[in-house]
Parts: C-alpha cells; sequence; structure tokens
C-alpha cells in the first residue's frame, strides 16, 4: 500500500508534470495548427450560452480556488486572522457554488457530446475521453463536500495542503507521508487530476494555454508583411 | 500621407448573368475539403432574397461590422473588447450550421447496387457532416436562385429598407439581380479587429486579408464580426477560412479564380494607393451616406507627383505604380464614379466594388429614347428601384447610383449613334458629365473587356514585401499549404491526434475494372 501511495502521489505527479508542459511544448512547437479549442458551438447552439457559460466560469473558479487553497501556506492565512477552520468553511462554501455551477454546465456539454448526431459524429475519442473525465472528477469533488462536512476542524485539508506544497517545492517522500492516511475518494479525486494534467497536451485542453488575455490592450487592426 | 498598395476588385452586375462559375470553380479550388463544404469563398446570390447565410445584412440580428459611438470614435458592433472576451465560452452572435445549410452528399452507388424493384432506385441525401440520413432538405446553397421561395420571404431583404416593396411581389412588377459575393478585403476590417489571437491581418503590400491557420486558436469571433458573413468556422479543423483573394496567384499577377474563369468578363482586377493615415477617420464620419465619400478621399491619384514619390518613400516598387495608373479599378471607382462598395454603412471600407445593374425601363419611355438624339431615359423607372441599389452600395444616398446609371445609358446613346449611325452626339454625355474619351474607354473597359483591360496586376516584389527576404530559405519550400508548416496536419498517425477525418457514411461509387 505505501509502495501504491509513493508511486501515485510522490512518483506519479512529477510524470504527469513532465508530459504536462514538455507535451505542451512540443505540440506548440511541432505542431501549431492543430492548437485550437476546437469549439462545435456552430453545429448545434442549443443551449451553449447557458452550457459553456456555466461550465467555464465555474471550472475556472475551481481552479483558481484549488491553486490559491492548495497552494498558499498555512501561515499567511494565519497572518490573515483566517484560521484553518474558517478556511475550511469558505472552501467549502465557494468550491459548492463553482461546483455546482461547473456541473450543470458540464451536464449539459456531456449531454450534448454524446447524444446531439452533429457533435457526436465530429467529435474524437480524446473529446468524449477529456469530457467524460473533467465529468467524473468534477463529481468526485463534489463527493469530498460531504465527507469534509463531517470534520470542520480543517485538519484534512491542512494535510492536503501540505501535500501539494510539498510536491511543488520537489519533497515528494513529506508529500507522500502528508498524504497516506487520507481517504480513497479524496485519493482518487487527486490521482484524477493528476490525470487530467498528463492527457492535457493531447487533447483540447491547450487551448487554456492561449487564453487571448492581452487582447484588449492590443490596437484594432494588424498589418504584417506576406 | 501613409501610401499603401491594395489589389482591388471591381464587379460589373451589368454584365452578371448569374451562371455561378466562379462559385464553383472558387469552390474546386479552395473549399472542397471536409469541415468546408457549406462554405463558398464566393457564392452568387439572386437579389431580391435574403442571402447566404440567411439574413446576413441584418446587422440588428449579426452584429457585425463596427458601429460610431457618440464620442465620434467607432467600435466593433459586436462590442468592446472587453464584451467579446466574456462571450468567448459561448458568442451569442455566432451563425449556425443551419443559418448557412447544413451539407449533404448523395447515396449514388444505390443506384447501381440496389437490387431489382417495382419502383425506380433513387440516391437519397445523408448529412456530410453526421453522416446520418436527410429526410427533406430544407435550405441548401443558392436556394433563392432566380426568385426561388415566396416573395413573403425573399422580401426581408434588408435592401427593401424604405421601399414600398408589396408591388414587386406583383408578377409584372418583379424585378431581379446577381449579386456575386466574396470577401471585401476591406481597408477597415472587423474580422482582424474581432480576432482575439491576432491571428488574422491584413498584408502591408497588396491588401490581402488572411488568417494565419498556425495562430488561429478558433474563439469564432472572426465569424460574427465580419458583417459580410465571409469567414467561415471549418468544423472539422476547428480553424476559421476565408476567402485568400488567390494570393499565389495574385503574387505571379494572375487574376484570382473567380475573375479568371468569369465568361461574363464581369470582374476587374487591379491596384489602388490610398492613404492609410486617413482610414479611422474615413471609417467614423458620422453620416452613413458620407461614407462612401469618405472612402473615395482616401484613395490617391496614381498621376500626381507628390503621391508618386511619397509612393517611392513607402517603399512601393515602380512596376506597381505603373499599374496604378493603368487600374482598371481607378478609372471605374474613382475617374468615372460607375462603381460602389457594397453597403458602407458596415464602416469596414470595403475594397471589392460593384457596378450597379441596368434595368429595363419599365413604363413611359419607349426603347427608342435610348437612340441618337441622346436623350435618357428617367432611371427612376428603371425596373429594379433605384433605392434597392443605393440601400445596396451607398447606404441609401440615390444621388450616386442615379449619375453612374445615366453614365452608363449615356456610354450606350453615344455608342449606338457613332456606330450604328455613324454620327457624333455628345448631348446626352455631357448630360451625364462625362467626356467622348471617357465615354469611348468605358465603352472600351466595360462592353469590350480585353483580358489584359481587366486585369492589371503587378507581380509582388518579396524584396518588397519582406524585410528578410532570403532567396535560400525559399529554397525546397512547401509553397502553399492549408496550415501547419509544410505538415498539412492532417496525418492520421499524428502524435497529438492531427485532425479527425469524417467518417461518411455515403456508399462510394464502385469502378468496373474495364474489359468485364
Amino acid at each position: 500500500m505505501s509502495y501504491l501511495n509513493t508511486l501515485l502521489f510522490g512518483v506519479y505527479p512529477y510524470l504527469a508534470g513532465a508530459v504536462f508542459l514538455l507535451g505542451s511544448l512540443a505540440r506548440f512547437d511541432r505542431d501549431p495548427f492543430t492548437w485550437k479549442a476546437h469549439s462545435s458551438q456552430i453545429l448545434s447552439k442549443k443551449n451553449m450560452r447557458w452550457a459553456s457559460n456555466l461550465f467555464h466560469i465555474g471550472i475556472l473558479l475551481l481552479f483558481l480556488g484549488h491553486f490559491v487553497g492548495l497552494l498558499t501556506p498555512p501561515e499567511v492565512f494565519h497572518l490573515l486572522g483566517v484560521s484553518a477552520s474558517a478556511k475550511q468553511i469558505l472552501a467549502i462554501v465557494a468550491g459548492s457554488v463553482a461546483g455546482l455551477m461547473c456541473f450543470a454546465g458540464l451536464t449539459m456539454l456531456v449531454q450534448r457530446r454524446l447524444n446531439d448526431p452533429r457533435v457526436r459524429a465530429t467529435s474524437t475519442r480524446m473529446d468524449i475521453f477529456i469530457l467524460l473525465l473533467l465529468y467524473v472528477q468534477l463529481i468526485l469533488g463534489l463527493l469530498t463536500i460531504p465527507l469534509s462536512l463531517m470534520h470542520l476542524d480543517g485538519g484534512n485539508m491542512l494535510l492536503l495542503m501540505q501535500w501539494a506544497r510539498n510536491v511543488v517545492t520537489f519533497d515528494p517522500a513529506e508529500a507522500v507521508a502528508a498524504i497516506s492516511s487520507m481517504g480513497f475518494l479524496f485519493k482518487l479525486h487527486i490521482f484524477l487530476g493528476l490525470t487530467v494534467f498528463l492527457v492535457f497536451p493531447f487533447s483540447r485542453l491547450v487551448h487554456i494555454w492561449s487564453a487571448p488575455v492581452t487582447y484588449p490592450a492590443r490596437p484594432y487592426q494588424v498589418v504584417r508583411q506576406r | 500621407m501613409k501610401v499603401r498598395a491594395q489589389i482591388a476588385m471591381v464587379l460589373n452586375l451589368d454584365k452578371c448573368i448569374g451562371c455561378h462559375t466562379c462559385s464553383v470553380t472558387c469552390k474546386n479550388v479552395w473549399t472542397s475539403r471536409d469541415g468546408m463544404e457549406y462554405a463558398w469563398f464566393n457564392n452568387v446570390e439572386t437579389k431580391p432574397g435574403i442571402g447566404y447565410p440567411k439574413d446576413w445584412e441584418s446587422q440588428e440580428q449579426w452584429n457585425g461590422g463596427w458601429k460610431r459611438r457618440k464620442d465620434g470614435k467607432i467600435e466593433l458592433k459586436q462590442g468592446s473588447k472587453w464584451k467579446i472576451l466574456s462571450n468567448i465560452f459561448a458568442n451569442p452572435d455566432m451563425p449556425a450550421i443551419d443559418d448557412y445549410y447544413e451539407p449533404w452528399d448523395y447515396d449514388y452507388a444505390h443506384l447501381q447496387n440496389a437490387p431489382e424493384s417495382k419502383a425506380m432506385p433513387t440516391a437519397r441525401p445523408r448529412s456530410a457532416i453526421s453522416g446520418e440520413r436527410m429526410q427533406k432538405i430544407h435550405w441548401g446553397p443558392n436556394w433563392e436562385e432566380i426568385l426561388g421561395t415566396e416573395f413573403a420571404k425573399r422580401s426581408k431583404d434588408y435592401n427593401f429598407a424604405k421601399v414600398q416593396k408589396e408591388i414587386y411581389g406583383e408578377f409584372e412588377n418583379t424585378f431581379m439581380m446577381y449579386l456575386p459575393r466574396l470577401c471585401e478585403h476591406c481597408l477597415n476590417p472587423a474580422c482582424v479587429a474581432s480576432c482575439p489571437s491576432g491571428a488574422i491581418y491584413k498584408r502591408e503590400e497588396d491588401g490581402i486579408v488572411l488568417i494565419d491557420q498556425d495562430k488561429c486558436r478558433g474563439w469564432r469571433m472572426c465569424v460574427s464580426g465580419c458583417p459580410y458573413k465571409k469567414i467561415y468556422y471549418n468544423w472539422n479543423t476547428g480553424k476559421s477560412e476565408k476567402c485568400i483573394f488567390c494570393y499565389p496567384r495574385i503574387e505571379t499577377g494572375q487574376p484570382t479564380v473567380c475573375s479568371e474563369t468569369c465568361v461574363g468578363r464581369i470582374r476587374y482586377l487591379g491596384v489602388l494607393l490610398y492613404d492609410a493615415d486617413r482610414i479611422e477617420q474615413a471609417a467614423s464620419v458620422a453620416d452613413e451616406q458620407s461614407l462612401y465619400q469618405a472612402q473615395l478621399d482616401m484613395f490617391l491619384d496614381p498621376f500626381n507627383p507628390t503621391v508618386q514619390a511619397e509612393a517611392r518613400q513607402a517603399g512601393i516598387p515602380e512596376p506597381w505604380l505603373q499599374a496604378a495608373q493603368e487600374s482598371p479599378i481607378y478609372k471605374m471607382a474613382i475617374d468615372w464614379k460607375i462603381a460602389f462598395p457594397l453597403h458602407p454603412e458596415y464602416r469596414t471600407l470595403p475594397m471589392v466594388w460593384y457596378v450597379p445593374a441596368l434595368s429595363p425601363i419599365q413604363a413611359r419611355a419607349e426603347s427608342g429614347q435610348i437612340g441618337m438624339n441622346g436623350i435618357i431615359p428617367d432611371v427612376g423607372s428603371l425596373r429594379i428601384p433605384l433605392k434597392y441599389l443605393a440601400n445596396l452600395l451607398t447606404a441609401g444616398d440615390e444621388k450616386p447610383v442615379k449619375l453612374a446609371l445615366e453614365r452608363m445609358l449615356a456610354m450606350r446613346a453615344y455608342m449606338r449613334a457613332k456606330t450604328v449611325d455613324g454620327e457624333i452626339h455628345d448631348e446626352a454625355l455631357q448630360a451625364a458629365g462625362l467626356r467622348i474619351d471617357q465615354a469611348e474607354s468605358m465603352y472600351r473597359y466595360l462592353a469590350i473587356a480585353n483580358y489584359e483591360d481587366r486585369f492589371v496586376i503587378p507581380t509582388s516584389h518579396r524584396e518588397y514585401a519582406s524585410a528578410t527576404y532570403d532567396a535560400f530559405g525559399e529554397r525546397g519550400g512547401c509553397g502553399f499549404s492549408f496550415g501547419n508548416g509544410c505538415s498539412p496536419g492532417t496525418d492520421k498517425t499524428n502524435l497529438f491526434g492531427g485532425k479527425k477525418v469524417t467518417t461518411r457514411r455515403a456508399i462510394p461509387i464502385k469502378v468496373e475494372p474495364a474489359g468485364k
């Protein structure tokens, strides 16, 4: 069991991270033509505004929440006068709202991708796989909420934060130690989360790298030579 | 003054016979691929009609083009840059495939393979997208051909604004014309401005607007941004594509495919010089009806020594300056003022212009009146309402369109008197403000329309087109490709999935071996 813990939570994060970074770089460099969001809005517009906006805004909030929540050192929170318990309640509330938004949007998108004949016919296997992966991952995340509600002392959360910070500071042994006592549901959620990073460069998720945040600063017209 | 050159096009609608050769040759060359079946870089619409995609001209529905804000600045009609970004997850102004039409193919092979039956076998349609059987085709390319569909539907045409349209539904008063459409290669392109990735650009040396396929991320804001709906989202590659003005041909001095193959000889290509410093000012004039004049004012006289000096300073090669002097576009748009931009009110400053169509005289004037005595019939009694043409070409201002039609009629009257009766009468010309040499020239360009006169295209000078031109770098290059550099991005074994080739479930025709 400890061997599996080491493999999945001490080694796998680096494997997934390396593939995520190098894979993205290789694809961007070698196959820029395949680098796209691949919207299927033109094929079926029905419900698209609700589905896509709920999903995207929800998942962006979740990503931001996980990023800040997992990687900010507890000392920073304590300095701000937020106790571990209070932070956990904050995370549960914010996570539930964003999670339910995302769930509503993703449910519509999954339904659309599988049942709309045009969208289904033009989907690649990876398109369907990545969508279902995110769906399962989201459901797992939502299922951890009732578990967290059972113990609001913030202890488990601190351990998860410790794992994340140990991983990004290249201390896998400590990371595995922090996570080994965690419940199965949490572990599965983390494993799938790392898997999302692993398959990221091979899926349409690469469009996240290209979020056009610089557009508002650009002049309207672009003139190039040849 | 910042002089730039552009290859512009004029289409003489007076001679368009609606044969669709331009559309078909263009499709065969550029859009006969998966994901682009529904897309026509060039299409010919029968007017009046709602067109392709449905109602494309109605920007109240599609929010394409630009709008002038209260402070006098222009902004994309789909909204500010922040608004566009906020719509990136689901573009509310995006047309769906059904607004164009669902592409299909037929089970042709069934005609050969069907077992013996009492009824004749038929080739039934299948969707080219989903591969599923289509029970009924509701809309297709050129669905309104030659006044197809009911007048009630066709008369939603945006150009009927301020026209008492009911009478044109009556058989005796009906009228029609053809409108071939392609990308306008605008001076103030809304597609370029709305691209969040900055993948669309206007080429400095010839003004062609292109989409960098490697940089396009498929945010699809250009599709809604273009008021002419001439950007198409390729659902197979997930990238947008548009008319490329056949740039590989233009660069070598050849006309575009649509122009080359036009059997009516209605298309003209030539150089226009314009002042790039005045784009913003011209696009943001307050009155929509002044946009045509504002754009005319941007164009520079290629015979003016100051303009020539500035152009040389800007690096425009000598053959281009000469081509600008011989440009058929300059003659038609600026000298004779018989060509007009399509829907200038979109504020994109389009560069594909149109000569309005003459039409039979409806009442009063007998045909004999267009004769040697030089009296020009009232163009207001032409079968195609003047207001309709003005709504199409000058944001509703009838005066310039009227003058153009009068000039075309006057040229005919003059030439008729000269060739039939052997007499020179220039009264009609004077009334229309034309000189004899202009009329003779108009005759040469409009009626004879020789290849050399229609197409005056200087070859591109790469040393001018690129600051870092390197002949050795071009060696072994791949020339034109549909993206991903020299790799088409379509390898099935691509490490990253490449593109999926949609399976077509239509049964392919079996070729019988010879001699069997």
